[in-house]
Parts: structure tokens; sequence; C-alpha cells
């Protein structure tokens, strides 16, 4: 893949400026010649089909497309990719793929902490609470309760509640720490229940 | 929801951004952040036929604090200047206020010279830079000004800023010694905008008496509102309240009706001014 | 013995490929295929209107634009309005639109022309271009307009009433003159909507030399979408599959189908032979998906001193919007399971499902319950503040007691069936709530709270929740030689962790380990008959259906076996992926060498394969290979059809507070009790009932759809949409209880919607008793608040009286 680039045929309408776009995801080069109006989002899902990152509404609210953006999360709808020539990028295949034997402990600790914690329900949102959780976590290992709801604060899940995703930022600091840390109750952990 | 056809340019210097902004600003948009001009963008809401993309000048990405004050570049992240600690110790509304503007990932792009060009009534920024008395400097091939705040903000989305003309940077003098401030807002969810919001500087002599209170409103008018409430602080919480209830003019709108806002005014004008009266006093 | 999984909270399989970035979205389908054409729509700017002309010249000068298309396009049954989804005798008026409009338009974003182009970019660009001309007509917008019926919606609808339905139990008119206290009460309840992370969409293609279509679509009825594709344009429906791939989340607007877009996009991939895609953009789905919950409600209410319900006499008005595809569930559901745990002397429920020019109105998770158990708790509310006794005894008062299952209210229920609880424990519920939100002391803690100023109430309020109705689902479960069990079900996957649950079930009813289970959902390739996920229905019923079918192949495995090891059946036990005799487990067979030999050969395709072939054993030359009855391959089909619905239920507590300066509200503490039966994995439910109350928290306080005077839906977008952030969303307590079902071989009962239910009447019930004067609409935002403290600072609104004795000087 490294220094692949593709030039998609995109029609280009008249009043478009078209731009080579070379960046570096998940640590390869990657580019794609786009049109000016191409946001960030759906070059990397349409022009590098990395589909992982998602789009819930293209104004910037939702944050399903939050990305990581020279290691900073940003919402990657509100971008155009023409913008970020020769920046870095990280999505969610970034964050961790499962090994040959499929050990979910070659996951991220942040994913992993997803699936123990049950912080994920249709996955749509996850991909932008998983990178900006990486993010935050980066910055602030050990986050209080509080600190974990602040992190998440910016990006909407109609799933879970945040129940679960609280808990699972707080799982991630820890198996951070320590990657065989046992976690509560075989398989998950809830906040407040009896 | 996506945007239409433009043009895109990347100048790499100030000087190159205000040649291409002579050649098309009358007919573009100059692009920091986008954070507020994009979803306009996707929207339809606005279709400009050039884009002057200004994040390849990386000079402009820039935290600067003197005796004066805080300069800060247009290409400062609202996240990089309220991270800033000497920015910070020189002027503790800006962060203060910024920690109320959307979501942190918002805010590692948004700009907040950026966002003091959008003259947004309802952003935090405006009504930071108008109740600190600070300025905008402008550049263009005609020259360099710059525009006090209480010039700065025209009527809603509209600022002083010529079609040709680049926001390079803003400043915030520095707080007078014996002071403190506050910012206190109101918003549906947390990161929305404020549906009002007051940031307040008081200032104490060295004997500890209020020598000076002044209050800021967003969302309650048509460009930042600044009162001098001292004499009304002085007779009284309800007085101020009073005064700063028939100085705003706010709007209905489907989130709150301008009687509430107006009633909202009241109330945290207190608020923010007791907040901002126990730091000056600490 | 083995694991059993049913009942462990075992991490999701689906996990695995959602946390790394492989999920298979709709938008995701088709990347490494011929790129997929796509679309965009000319949408209706009015709420009402005649469609005068439309002109496309300028955008087919568009570069990339490929085809566009109109009413006048369609042909056959493609061309005639939408199906009825579900008729009711009671549905006397029903109209549903088209594909794309034909000559009329009745709301705002109803789908007019349709563009196709090498991007949604560009697609854009033309539908920017094609020129509409309309003779705008007057709108009706809200309950009120649409009973006054100044204007119809539809010309042929004069009094804009599409349905008008009554039940009746009991002698309702002698009991409300006999009883000791009448009250009357009015409530209202706004707008609001499923919202999914994930909007619609679809992607169809066309096979020219099989004549086949193959469709995607974010759905939650796969089964049905393909039906009604083949329906509309005419194709023999072994020549379309569809497929839901994941979908990222529904709530029930995804139930709706077929959607416009379902038609359109198949349509054009015929049209045009190659493939097509649309994905729905968020402005689309506000204004051309579906809503739900808008009702005016009137209730009259007879009891006596204990607060006991001897008359209860309900009237409502429920909004549908333009179109009623989905017939009137929703306002069945109010008026049946408005009666929650209780069991009034008498009841009668009378509904007019009216029509406004406003988006359409469908199931949105709740489906009506939300506003029916918000009429039921504000009516007892109102009963106990009336005899000034304590909200919990009035409730308790009229529980249905747990030796009085099964319970027949004696009314007809949103599947045809009567309605009839099966099982539940009410008294037991209460007492745990009371104890988890500390009831008997909050009058202190409110006390001690008004003293330094503070505003503090509490609320709860009950419900019952009809799960699973059929008519139906089904499953198949086939054993492959190697030992792995695929398991399919036609029903669909929202992120309830379908895959998991389900091969947890099979797990154990076969008896081999969960890893081994692979589950497909929603693909009609894999199995073509099922209902859909909806009223909380999926555990329930494909629960049902996989252990059913999962037992069919168990059953088939001993009898191969059996044969294999020359003794009986019963002698037989499968553990593990082992089937082995009972008490001499050295005398096995690997179920997958079982799998091989259940299915005879004549050729040897692998090495397991030569032990099924023709000369690898002496056969009885007298018997057939495969005997009479029996089919070959080790697999199992069943389905399972209950007689009724199955009734879950619950009761939720919640401690707020009111900023007496600015009125906003603050949820201090929320606690729910729960019972759906037996559960099959905790987290997961769980996960469900946290989901549903931070939709039930943002229904309550939150959003709603802000139509103006002329059908303009001014939020329709996330920034003016107020979906809850984790901010929010109060941290919750959750207790359950489990009174199994007695209708199905699980003992479950639904949990997908029990958490959304009863939260804008607990939230209601906890800010009317910080404030002390009536809460009736919901929701309820400080601005509103405001508005409503002014009223009664006007004596507009009366005072509650102190219920609970509370003092709250």
């Amino acid at each position: 893949m490294s220094g692949e680039e593709t030039v998609a045929d995109h029609g280009v309408e008249s009043g478009d400026s078209v731009h080579l776009v070379p960046v570096t995801v998940n640590g390869l080069a990657r580019s794609a010649t786009v049109p000016a109006r191409r946001t960030l989002s759906d070059y990397l899902r349409h022009d590098l089909q990395l589909t992982g990152t998602h789009v819930g509404c293209e104004h910037g609210v939702c944050g399903a497309c939050t990305v990581l953006l020279d290691g900073r999360p940003v919402r990657s709808c509100l971008i155009f990719a023409v913008s970020v020539q020769g920046q870095e990028i990280t999505t969610v295949e970034g964050l961790g793929q499962l090994d040959a034997d499929g050990d979910p402990r070659s996951l991220s600790p942040v994913q992993r902490a997803f699936r123990d914690c049950h912080a994920l329900q249709c996955g749509f949102c996850t991909p932008g609470f998983l990178t900006t959780i990486t993010a935050g976590l980066a910055e602030n290992p050990e986050p209080s309760r509080e600190e974990a709801v602040e992190m998440i604060a910016g990006n909407l899940c109609r799933c879970t509640g945040y129940q679960n995703i609280v808990a699972a930022v707080l799982r991630a600091a820890e198996l951070t720490k320590d990657p065989d840390a046992p976690n509560a109750d075989d398989g998950h952990r809830h906040e407040g229940d009896r | 929801m996506k945007p239409a056809p433009f043009s895109w340019h990347g100048p790499a210097s100030v000087a190159e951004a205000v040649s291409l902004l002579a050649e098309v600003g009358h007919e573009g948009k100059v692009l920091a952040g986008g954070q507020s001009l994009v979803p306009v963008l996707a929207m339809r809401l606005a279709s400009p036929a050039h884009l002057v993309d200004i994040n390849k000048i990386a000079d402009l990405a820039y935290v600067r604090t003197d005796a004066d004050g805080v300069t800060v570049g247009a290409l400062a992240r609202h996240r990089d200047v309220e991270r800033d600690v000497a920015a910070g110790a020189a002027q503790p509304l800006l962060a203060q206020a910024l920690v109320n503007v959307a979501h942190p990932t918002i805010r590692n792009r948004g700009t907040t010279v950026g966002s003091l060009a959008h003259a947004d009534p309802s952003g935090e920024m405006t009504c930071v830079l108008a109740l600190t008395g600070g300025s905008v400097t402008a550049v263009s091939v005609r020259g360099e000004r710059t525009i006090p705040a209480a010039e700065f903000f025209l009527g809603p989305l509209e600022s002083a800023l010529a079609p040709d003309e680049l926001a390079i940077s803003a400043y915030f003098p520095r707080a007078a010694p014996f002071s403190g401030s506050a910012f206190v807002e109101l918003s549906r969810r947390h990161g929305d905008y404020a549906l009002c919001g007051v940031g307040t500087v008081v200032t104490l002599d060295p004997d500890g008496a209020v020598v000076s209170v002044r209050c800021g409103y967003l969302s309650v008018s048509d460009t930042p509102l600044v009162l001098d409430l001292t004499q009304a602080w002085a007779a009284g919480p309800e007085e101020a309240a009073e005064v700063a209830r028939a100085a705003v003019d706010p709007a209905d709108d489907i989130h709150a009706t301008a009687g509430y806002r107006r009633h909202l005014a009241g109330v945290l004008t207190g608020r923010s001014i007791e907040r901002a009266l126990a730091r000056a006093r600490t | 013995m083995a694991t059993r999984y049913f009942g462990t909270s075992m991490r999701r399989t689906e996990d695995l490929r959602l946390t790394t970035g492989n999920g298979r979205y709709l938008d995701d389908i088709g990347q490494d295929a011929v790129a997929a054409l796509e679309c965009a729509f000319v949408r209706s700017p009015h709420a009402h209107a005649r469609i005068t002309d439309i002109d496309v010249t300028d955008a087919l000068e568009v570069p990339g634009v490929i085809a566009i298309y109109t009413y006048e396009d369609l042909e056959g049954p493609a061309a005639e309005p939408l199906p009825v989804l579900i008729p009711h005798p009671a549905l006397h008026a029903p109209r549903t639109g088209y594909p794309l409009a034909n000559e009329m338009v009745n709301h705002v974003g109803e789908a007019i022309v349709m563009v196709v182009a090498r991007n949604r970019y560009l697609a854009e660009d033309a539908v920017e271009r094609i020129r509409v001309s309309y003779e705008v007509l007057p709108p009706v917008v809200g309950i009120p307009a649409s009973r006054a019926a100044v204007h119809a919606v539809h010309a042929d609808v004069p009094d804009n009433v599409a349905a008008h339905l009554i039940q009746t139990v009991g002698d309702i008119d002698g009991q409300m003159a006999s009883s000791p206290h009448v009250l009357e009460i009015d409530l209202e309840i706004e707008r609001s909507c499923s919202m999914p992370l994930e909007g619609k969409g679809v992607y169809a293609r066309w096979d020219a030399d099989d004549r086949s279509l193959r469709v995607y679509s974010s759905t939650q009825t796969a089964t049905s979408v393909r039906a009604a594709i083949a329906a509309k344009l005419q194709l023999p429906l072994g020549k379309v599959e569809v497929i839901a791939p994941d979908v990222g989340g529904g709530f029930g607007v995804k139930i709706m189908h077929p959607w416009p877009e379902e038609i359109m996009i198949p349509f054009a991939a015929m049209k045009l032979g190659v493939p097509i895609k649309w994905v729905e953009d968020r402005r689309e789905h506000f204004i051309s998906s579906a809503h739900e919950r808008g009702q005016s409600q009137h209730v009259k209410v007879g009891f006596d001193d204990e607060g006991r319900l001897l008359a209860l006499d309900v009237v409502f008005w429920h909004d549908n919007g333009a179109y009623t595809p989905y017939g009137i569930i929703c306002p069945i559901v109010t008026s049946t399971q408005l009666l929650g745990p209780y069991k009034p002397r008498s009841y009668r429920v009378e509904f007019f499902s009216i029509y406004t020019n406003t988006v359409i109105v469908t199931p949105y998770r709740g489906a009506g319950r939300p506003q029916g158990v918000f009429a039921m708790e504000r009516t007892l509310d109102r009963i106990a503040d009336h005899l000034g006794l304590d909200r919990t005894v009035v409730r308790a008062n009229n529980f249905i007691q747990p030796d009085e299952f099964p319970y027949d209210h004696g009314l007809i229920f949103q599947d045809g069936r009567p309605l009839i609880y099966d099982s539940g424990d009410y008294p037991t519920q209460l007492g745990m709530l009371k104890e988890m939100i500390g009831w008997e002391d909050f009058p202190a803690r409110q006390a001690a709270a008004a003293a330094e100023g503070r505003l503090l109430g509490i609320g709860l309020a009950c419900y019952v929740e009809g799960t699973g109705p059929g008519p139906y689902e089904g499953a198949h479960v086939q054993v492959q030689t190697d030992g792995m069990v695929d398991v399919a079900i036609g029903l669909t996957s929202q992120g309830q962790g379908h895959q998991t649950v389900f091969a947890q079930i099979v797990a154990d009813e076969l008896g081999v380990p969960f890893d081994r289970v692979r589950v497909v959902t929603g693909d009609t390739r894999r199995f073509g008959y099922a209902v859909g996920t909806f009223a909380s229905r999926a555990a329930v019923m494909s629960g049902s259906a996989v252990a059913l079918a999962a037992r069919a192949a168990k059953a088939k495995a001993l009898r191969v076996a059996g044969e294999i090891l020359e003794v009986s059946a019963e002698d037989l036990q499968l553990v593990d992926g082992v089937v082995s005799v009972k008490g001499s487990p050295s005398h096995a067979i690997d179920l997958g060498q079982v799998a091989v030999l259940s299915n005879p050969l004549r050729y040897a395709f692998d090495d397991a394969a030569k032990a099924a072939t023709q000369f690898a054993k002496p056969a009885d030359p007298d018997k057939p290979p495969v005997a009479p009855g029996e089919e070959p391959g080790l697999e199992g089909r069943d389905y399972y059809s209950p007689p009724r619905s199955t009734f879950a239920s619950g009761m939720h507590a919640a401690i707020v507070e009111i900023d007496a300066g600015t009125s906003d509200i603050k949820i201090l503490e929320y606690k729910v009790m729960h019972d759906c039966g037996n559960l099959i994995n905790p987290m997961i439910v769980q996960g469900q009932v946290h989901g549903g109350v931070a939709q039930g928290v943002g229904g309550a306080l939150y959003e709603t759809m802000a139509y103006d005077e002329n059908g303009q839906l001014l939020n329709a977008s996330f920034m003016d949409f107020l979906m809850p952030y984790v901010t929010e969303v109060p941290q919750m307590e959750l207790g359950h209880l489990q009174t199994p079902s007695p209708l199905n071989p699980l003992g479950i009962k639904g949990a997908g919607e029990a958490g959304v239910i009863p939260v804008p009447a607990v939230l209601a019930s906890a800010i009317e008793n910080a404030m002390g004067f009536r809460i009736s609409a919901m929701p309820v935002n400080p601005n509103l608040l405001f508005a409503l403290r002014q009223a009664h600072e006007a004596g507009e609104i009366p005072a509650t009286a102190t219920n609970e004795k509370v003092d709250r000087t």
C-alpha cells in the first residue's frame, strides 16, 4: 500500500479545483487526487477505502468521524482533505487489528476495554469514541470518572446511554498500565448494577 | 450534505494570502479552523467560489504573552490558547471562556481569531475580546490596521473586516492587578451555544474595595454587549441584575424565549460577579 | 459438565470487527466492486403543495449526472401508492405516498425527483439546478390545527381523521357515576424520533445475465423489504435478495418500509445496469424518515378513597403525520399499554389518529408506550395529590397481584391477540425500587435541601410492556463437517448483540462450545422467512426459534450417531461437540463426523468426506441411503409462533434538582427496576436498559420537533435537535427481578424498548414534586419550566398538595 496513489474519477464540476493529497495514514504513505471540496472523511472512506471512520451528521456535532490529526482528535467531516496535505492521520483501523490467532489481547487497550465493558452496541459511533479516548488517555493516563466523562463529552451515542463507555475509559486506563489487569465480573463490569 | 464546488488556494505566507484575497476576496472566504464555516458550506447555506486556506501559514500558529497582554495568531487553535500557561496567567478570562466553546475536539481545530472574524454574538471569544477591550489586527495589500473590539463587531456574523483583509492576530490585554474574572453560561447541553452567558472582570483597590465591575454578555444582543455595573453592584446584586435585564436585547428562538434569556442575564450576572469577586480576593 | 452460556455475560462476537473498523455498514458496501453511482433527491420545500412543473434542463448539464427520474418514469405497481403495511378496520381513511411525489406533496422533505450521478457531490449539484414549480396549499401543522380541520391534509379526508377506535371494558358510565372522586386531566406529549447515528441507506446491484437483484438496505426487516421490492418491481421473489449489513442503530425508524428509496434505488439499478447507492444524510433523515410520540390526551378518572381506579376514561389524539403506511400500531399500543401494572374496574379508551402536513409517524422505541404510561402515571400522581396519599401507595393499591396471572384485561393488543399478561410481580418490584431510591427517607432529604434554598424532587413511574409479538420467527441450524455450527435467522440486527446471544442459546441447546457457533442475521439468501426486529421481539422470537432449531439438529445428531454407535438415541448425550454414550464417554463420535455421515456421498471431496461414500462401509441393501422422512445433512429448522405477546415490566424512580435561579433541571439519581424474565446475557440486557433510559431522558428534557406554522422543521440538525451527550445522562443504577414467561421455551421476555418507556412520566413526577405545581406536558426544559413558574406565580397553574407530607417551605 505504501506510496500507492489513486486517481479516482470524481467527475469534476466547473469551479472545482483538483489537488493531489498525500498523507500518512496509520503509518503508511497514501495519496489520491481529489476535488478541493472532498471532506477528509469522504477522502479516507471512499478514496483510501478506510471505511472504519464513520460519518453520522456531516456537520461536526456527532463525533463519529473523529480521527487523530497529528495526534489530536478532530472531526474529519469538518476538514477538507486538501487542507491536511502532508499530515499524519490515525483512524480506528490504526489503533489495533486482531492478530492471526484472533486473540483479542492483540487489540489496543481502548478497543479491549470497549469489548470488556460492552461500551458499544451498533458500533456506528464507536470509531469516534475509540480515537478520542486513545488521544485522551495519552494526555491523561489516569482519569477520574469526571475526567472520563469530559473526555467523551463531544461524542454522541444513541445506543448505550454512555454508562459503559465511561466505564470503558476507566478500564482502558487500567489495561494501559497492566494488560493483564483482571476484569471485574468475568467479562464485563457495569457501574451501578445490583 | 456536500459543499458546492470551490477553488482552493493554500498560500504559504501572509503576503501570498492577502494578494490572493485582493484577487478573490469579494467572492471568497478565508478558511482557518473551519469549525463554523464548513457546516455552512456542507449545508450549502453559503457557496463561496474561492477558499483561501491559511492552514499552511505556520507563522500564524502562535500564542505570545508579554507585559501588555496576550497576542493570539490566526492559526492558534482554541485548545492552544486554552492551555497556554503564560496566557492563562496574564488573562485568565481566556481559558475561563474557552472551556465553554463546544467540545475539546472542536477546540483542537477551531481558531480563536477565526471565531472573532465569524463575529457570532453567541461566541464566547467575541464576548471576551469586547469585555477585555482587546483588538484584532488585519492585513491586506492595502496595509495593516488594528481594529479595537468596540469597532470590530458590526452586527450578527458581521465584522469590520473587508473582503480583502486577513485577520492575522487578536490581542487581549493583561488582566489588571487586584482583579478577578469569571465566565458563567447556561446552555441546553454541555458544549452547546449558550442561551445566555456572562463574563465578568472585577477590579479591587489594594485594600480590597471594589473599584470596577464590568460584565460582557453573549447570546442576548446583536453584538457583544459590555456593561459597567460598578455602581449597580454597589447598590446590590438585585440592582445589578435589573440593570443587566434592562440592557440586554435578546430574541426568541427555538431554544429559548427572549424573556427567559433576559431573566438568565439577570441571574447569571450575579453569579458571574460573585465568582469573579471571590477570585479577585484570593 | 459443559459450560452453560445462557445467563452469562459473554463478551460480544460482534465487537472484534466493530472496534477495529471492520464493520460493514451500508455506505461501506461495494468499495471493491464497480464503483456505485450515487443519488440525491429533490425534496419538497413546502409542507403542502401541488406540483405544477418540473424543469430538469439545467441539471442535465452538470458533469457526471447519469439519470434523472420523476414520477412520470415509474410504471406498473411502482407508480401506485406505497403499501399500507398493517391494515386495520378502524383505519377507515388510510393514505400513503408514492416512491416519487405524484402531483401532491404533503410534508417538507417528500421526495420528488431522483438524481443519479457519479457521486453524491455531483448529484447535489444537479439537485440545486432542478426547478420545481408549486401551487402552495395551506398546511395543517399540529394537533389543534388538525382537529380544527379548517384545512385538510388530504382533500378527500376533510376531518383529517385517518382512524377512530374505541375499546371498552366494564361498566364505565356506571362506575364513573358512582365514584367518590372524579378528576379530569389534559396532557400533551411532543414529537421526538429514533435518530440512529447511521441514517437509512440502500445499495442495489442488478445482474442482467441472471436477471436478479441484490439489495443491501439499512433496515430492520430484510424479508419484508425483499417482498415489497419484488412486488413493486415485478420480479419473482427468487430473483431478489435483500441483506441488512451492519446497521448503525434503528430504534424503530428502520422497521418502516418500503421507503421510497428502497424502491427507487433498485429501480434505477435495473434501468441503468450499474450498482447504485443512496446514503441518507442527516437533514434527509430529519425531514423524510419518521417521527413519533406526539399526542394530546384527555383523561377522566373516577376513584375511591384509597385511590383505586373505578373508572378510567381516556380520549387521545395521535398525530400520524402526512401518511399512514404503518397503520395505527402506535395509538393501539398507547391505548392498551396505558394500563401498565394496574387493574381499573372499568376502562374506556378512544383515539383519533389524525393527519398533519408533517413527516410520517411510525414506531420509535417504545412505540406509543411512553405516551400511555405518561397518561396513566400522571393520573395516578393527581389522584395521590387529590387524596393526600403517598404516590407509591396509590400505585400499590391498583396493582395486579402476583397470584392473578394470567391476567386478562379484556382488550385486543397490537398483535390482534387478547391483552393477557402472562406473569409478573409488581409489589416486589416496587418495594425494591423504593429501597434503591430511598423513597421513605426522601422527605427529610428534600426538607434539608429546601432549608439551603435547593429544590429537590422525587418521582416514579411503572410500566408493563408487551414484548415478543408474533406472528413468528424461524431459524436454521446447520452442523458443518468440521464441527462448526452455522445459524441463520431472517430477523435483523441493529446492535443488540444477536450474533452473541443466539450463539449462546445454540451452544447450550446443541451442546457445542460457544466459539464454534456462527450466526448470520437479516440475509434473505440464508433464511427467507422472518418478520423483523421491533417490539422487543428478537430475543423472545428468534431466541426461541434458534433454541427449537438447535433441538431439532441435536435430535437428528443423536439419531444419526445412534445408528453409527449402534445404541438408542436416548442413551446418547451431546456435550462440547462430542456425541457419547451416557456412562461410557470413550464410546463417542465427534459432531463434525456425525455431520459427515449424515450426508451419504458418492464423491469424496476431502478426507473427512470419504467416510460417507458408498463403498466406505457395508450397508443394508434393502434400505435407501437416506431413510424415508429424513433429509441429507445435519440441520435443524424450526419456527416459533406464540399464542400472544409476553409482558415484561419495570419501574423507574428519579431525584431531580431544579436550579432556583435558572430553572435548569439536573437529574441527581436514576434507579431502574426491570423484569424481563430469564436473562440470556445480563450485560447486554443492562446495555439495552441504559440506552433506553438515555433516549427517555432525551425525550423528556431535550428533544422536540420544532415545526413552525408553515410546516418547516426548524431544528433539522444535530446542532438544534438536542440528543443527549454523556453530560446529559445521569448515572444509573439497575435492579433486576426475573419472573420467567410461561409462553416460550426459554422463559424470556423482551428488553429492547423497556428503558425508554417510563422516563417522561418519572421526570414529570419528580419535577412536579420539586416545584409544587402541576406538570402536564412533556418535554420540559429550563425555558419552559421558567414559563411555567411564571404562570404558576400568576395563578394560572394550580399548586399540588403536599403529598408524602413534604414541607416545601
